[in-house]
């Protein structure tokens, strides 16, 4: 088989996946479960496995295809830990160690809020320079992000330094947010143009008064924007260049685009995008907390600032430009 | 799918071989140049440097080489877009004809107009400027006025012209106007037409004075003014569609939100040294701006290299540009004591001044934001 037959079968295998246990998994979630028959179809599929290259077990199809995986999760607000996984198996197989077993609880830090920590099967801990591979942690507390996702610590123990990581795992984790980020904000921006396409008040359609179609016109411009940014950013990861410097654009720009756009998306819904019954909260309270997972937006920010301050006026041009 | 998706940049090697030679010639010939002249760089009048930058093959990049072009790729003439505007080269001499009136003869022009006028553009000898606005008519251009009545071997045409820059410099006007019909036909019965100003009579041009005091804007008046039959651009009655296309070519470079750069440099410059976090968290995020735009904006050099239109997405990065350059100010001055002031010995003063008294205009020109946000939500199937 081609590859890009490969990962076109890929994607079509998710979307397949992310629609069928769609709801499964949303009710899982809701109740602060897990939809095991979901997560099993997942990995049976090979999904998690996508990022990783062919010599370590993976499928050996472009970074860039599959770091689409993990924007396709973002356009299904999946409730999963499948991006984490995604972007763990590639750290594992670079620092020479097994792949994941399960799903994974990715750590940027020892004492880390750990995404989906308590229905981790493995867990992979950043340390200075490295990372370190566990299975099964137990529980420390528990808690949930502003989506009701778990974010729990884990009892990591003291440990050696840790294998070498050839990309730091809060630049992987952050790269994977922007992309999830990227993908709900399209999603945003479907339902957006579906419901004020179809909403009549005042004897027409929403979409039809300039008020609403100006607002539209941000929206759009503001996904446009997050997209661009989750691009460069997989570049970066994909055909190489400044990662850290691509993720903290990417997080900064698209952490803006997400306080922007949901804010546009819900005034746009009315009361209807305000309830459960309504699709439109899943991606917007995944994206409220997405902006300020594996580095909070303030953290990108900042350290773009610094690069940029550091820079000075002389050679700031040419650092944006080599971006 | 609705939402917008910008092509990815392609590396392009010899863009990039380029952008050092250009580098080295704007530091070499801008050496003089202060910071207050190159936050001018949009009005920046100069024909030496324009004439410097064709004698380098840097106008007319991509045009045919029988009409005075080079035939390099869209990145490649983007590269020199940017590394001019970004270093506050005055480019008024040439690049409204370069950007659009250029481009648009080579679309629509006569094989004479295109051997007579094309070659000059590319030598950065040739002035144009824009005959779209009138009094009655800003974004509404199909209210247009101004008339051509058809006379034995060619036009007499009266009306008058309004906020057009550099008229008093330009050697042509591309001029939109009504050949046929009345208003309220709106779009239909327009034409476009070549006007050589330094060769015609019946044209009065007459200074408008902007609000920083500035005279780049004019009046320009016909009156009963002759143009021959050989001044028609493309099809009579088509004009509209042809104008449509020449403003997707002046909105799809990336001048949209680097006009302010060299106040955001200043800025930069004036921070050296601060730890401030509220200095940080505003360069980063200003930062993430300019990254993404510059990422968008090449998106449509890709798109305009591939042959496709890229009318909605330049629309997009327009908005998002004038945005982005009208925080600027306010910014600066929340991070630095300063009184704005066009004569102040500091560079960032002087910069910050002079952007606070054009910074309406960005959201203004080429289309006003309103305009440009009615196409974006064409593009997203809403009207």
């Amino acid at each position: 088989m081609e590859l890009n037959d490969v990962g076109a079968m890929l994607a079509d295998t998710a979307e397949r996946l992310f629609t069928t246990h769609g709801d499964a998994i949303e009710g899982a979630g809701r109740d602060g479960g897990w939809a095991d028959a979901a997560w099993a179809a997942i990995e049976e599929s090979g999904l998690p496995l996508a990022l990783v290259p062919e010599e370590h077990g993976g499928f050996g199809i472009p970074a860039t295809e599959a770091l689409a995986l993990i924007r396709q999760t973002g356009r299904h607000a999946l409730a999963l830990p499948l991006p984490e996984t995604i972007v763990a198996n590639a750290a594992l197989a670079s620092a020479g160690l097994p792949l994941a077993e399960g799903p994974v609880g990715l750590a940027e830090r020892a004492n880390a809020r750990v995404p989906w920590g308590r229905f981790a099967n493995t867990v992979v801990v950043a340390t200075d320079g490295g990372l370190q591979r566990h299975a099964d942690l137990p529980v420390a507390a528990e808690s949930t992000n502003v989506a009701g996702h778990p974010r729990d610590q884990l009892s990591i123990p003291e440990g050696n330094a840790g294998a070498a990581a050839a990309v730091p795992l809060l630049e992987l984790g952050a790269l994977a947010r922007a992309l999830q980020m990227a993908g709900a904000l399209e999603r945003v921006l479907e339902l957006t143009v579906e419901h004020v396409s179809s909403r009549v008040q005042f004897g027409r359609p929403l979409a039809k008064f300039q008020a609403i179609q100006q607002e539209l016109a941000k929206l759009a411009g503001e996904v446009a924007a997050a997209s661009a940014a989750a691009d460069h950013a997989a570049d970066a990861y994909a055909v190489g260049g400044d990662l850290t410097f691509a993720v903290a654009v990417a997080r900064t720009r698209i952490g803006e685009a997400a306080s922007k756009s949901t804010a546009i998306a819900h005034q746009l819904h009315g009361a209807i995008g305000f309830t459960r019954e309504h699709a439109l909260h899943r991606f917007t309270t995944a994206l409220w907390a997405w902006r300020d997972e594996f580095g909070t937006q303030r953290h990108w920010t900042l350290a773009l600032g610094k690069r940029a301050l550091s820079a000075g006026r002389d050679c700031y041009w040419p650092m944006v430009v080599a971006a | 799918m609705t939402a917008l998706r910008f092509p990815t940049p392609p590396v392009h090697e010899a863009a990039e071989t380029l952008r050092a030679e250009v580098r080295a010639f704007l530091t070499d010939v801008l050496a003089d140049r202060s910071p207050l002249q190159r936050a001018d760089s949009w009005n920046g009048f100069d024909r030496d440097f324009s004439r410097k930058l064709g004698q380098r093959g840097w106008l007319g990049m991509t045009w045919p080489k029988q009409y005075g072009g080079h035939e390099r790729s869209a990145f490649e003439r983007y590269v020199v877009v940017e590394e001019t505007l970004a270093a506050g080269a005055p480019v008024a001499a040439h690049w409204i004809a370069d950007r659009q009136s250029g481009p648009s003869l080579l679309k629509y022009g006569t094989e004479e107009q295109k051997q007579t006028i094309l070659p000059g553009i590319a030598a950065g000898e040739t002035v144009f400027c824009i005959g779209m606005s009138e009094p009655d008519s800003g974004s509404d251009l199909a209210a247009t006025r101004t008339r051509a009545v058809p006379v034995d071997g060619g036009w007499h045409v009266t009306g008058t012209k309004l906020w057009t820059t550099g008229a008093h410099h330009a050697d042509y006007m591309i001029l939109f106007c009504r050949t046929s019909g009345t208003a309220a036909d709106r779009q239909a019965g327009t034409s476009q037409l070549l006007v050589d100003l330094k060769a015609t009579d019946g044209i009065t041009i007459r200074p408008i004075i902007d609000l920083a005091g500035q005279h780049h804007f004019n009046e320009v008046h016909f009156e009963d003014a002759f143009l021959p039959s050989s001044a028609l651009i493309g099809t009579e009655g088509a004009g509209w569609e042809q104008v449509m296309s020449e403003l997707a070519f002046e909105r799809s470079g990336p001048e949209r939100f680097l006009s302010s750069m060299q106040l955001f440099i200043e800025l930069i410059g004036a921070l050296q040294g601060s730890t401030s976090e509220a200095a940080e968290l505003a360069l980063g995020r200003l930062t993430a701006h300019l990254v993404t735009l510059r990422r968008l904006s090449r998106g449509v050099a890709a798109m305009l290299e591939a042959g496709e239109n890229p009318g909605t997405h330049a629309a997009i990065v327009k908005d998002l540009g004038a945005t982005f350059e009208q925080e600027l100010g306010d910014i600066a001055r929340n991070l630095v004591d300063a009184e704005p002031d066009t004569a102040s010995t500091s560079d960032f003063i002087a910069v910050l001044a002079h952007n606070t008294g054009n910074s309406p205009s960005f959201s203004l020109r080429g289309g006003t934001r309103e305009i440009l946000r009615g196409i974006i939500a064409r593009g997203l199937g809403l009207r």
